[in-house]
């Protein structure tokens, strides 16, 4: 009898998960926004070096990056990078409660995962408001 | 034979906690801005400059930037090594994403001191 389970056919498994059709839980979007956030923020960094450097360089460098900044369309890139920052930076402080075991639990960690959005969003609202508003 | 790779991870714990430490030390950094930023609320170019100014602000903002450098080094090769396969390729990307981050490094120096 061993024989005919060895025998059986081989389940069928998906070994290429098609990320469009499958239904993400919460704490994996998050994970992923995390590494997208982190990747954004380091292909902007010499820009951001740039509007600084030129901000504190000179009194025309400042108006500069003032006139700059009016623009809406940097305003709106603006406003994604703080998202983005105020992402990694909530869902970071997440990780390393993880890596010391704390709420690793399925039940904890969804709830810690939404936590991440409803802190990091208001945050990034605020930020937009005090900073581009 | 050994199955390690030139651009594989290094195989310990250093860059997961230097990751990690160096998280821990910018959101302090984070919060300290934001605290002297609300204090002085620049908002002309003298205030402005007047933030980065004393010694110990430029201190805390290179610490800040070292770290960064550091911490997106580790996130970047995790990226790379998650995604791209071929060592060739990835050695590229890893020596380019080392070169960029260094010449920020640089920069940064050259803003602040």
């Amino acid at each position: 009898m061993a024989s005919t389970t060895s025998k059986a056919p081989p389940k069928v498994r998906p070994k290429h998960l098609n990320l469009f059709q499958i239904s993400q839980p919460l704490p994996a979007v998050m994970s992923i926004m995390h590494r997208m956030s982190g990747a954004a923020l380091f292909l902007f960094l010499p820009v951001l070096l740039w509007l600084l450097d030129r901000s504190l360089d000179t009194e025309v460098g400042y108006d500069l990056v003032k006139g700059i900044f009016s623009l809406v369309i940097v305003k709106v890139v603006m406003a994604g990078l703080l998202w983005g920052f105020m992402h990694h930076f909530c869902a970071g402080i997440r990780y390393l409660f993880l890596d010391l075991h704390m709420g690793v639990a399925l039940a904890p960690a969804r709830k810690s995962a939404l936590a991440v959005y409803l802190v990091s969003i208001p945050m990034t609202l605020v930020a937009i408001w005090l900073l581009l508003a | 034979m050994s199955n390690r790779i030139v651009v594989g991870a290094h195989y310990g714990m250093r860059d997961w906690l230097g990751q990690r430490v160096t998280a821990v030390l910018m959101a302090l950094y984070a919060v300290l801005l934001v605290l002297v930023l609300f204090i002085k609320k620049p908002v002309d170019y003298l205030a402005w400059h007047g933030v980065f100014s004393p010694v110990w602000m430029k201190i805390a903002t290179l610490v800040f930037l070292a770290c960064l450098m550091y911490h997106a080094w580790v996130g970047m090769r995790d990226i790379w090594m998650d995604y791209v396969k071929p060592t060739g390729v990835r050695l590229v990307l890893q020596v380019g994403t080392l070169v960029y981050l260094v010449a920020c490094g640089l920069w940064a120096l050259k803003i602040f001191v």
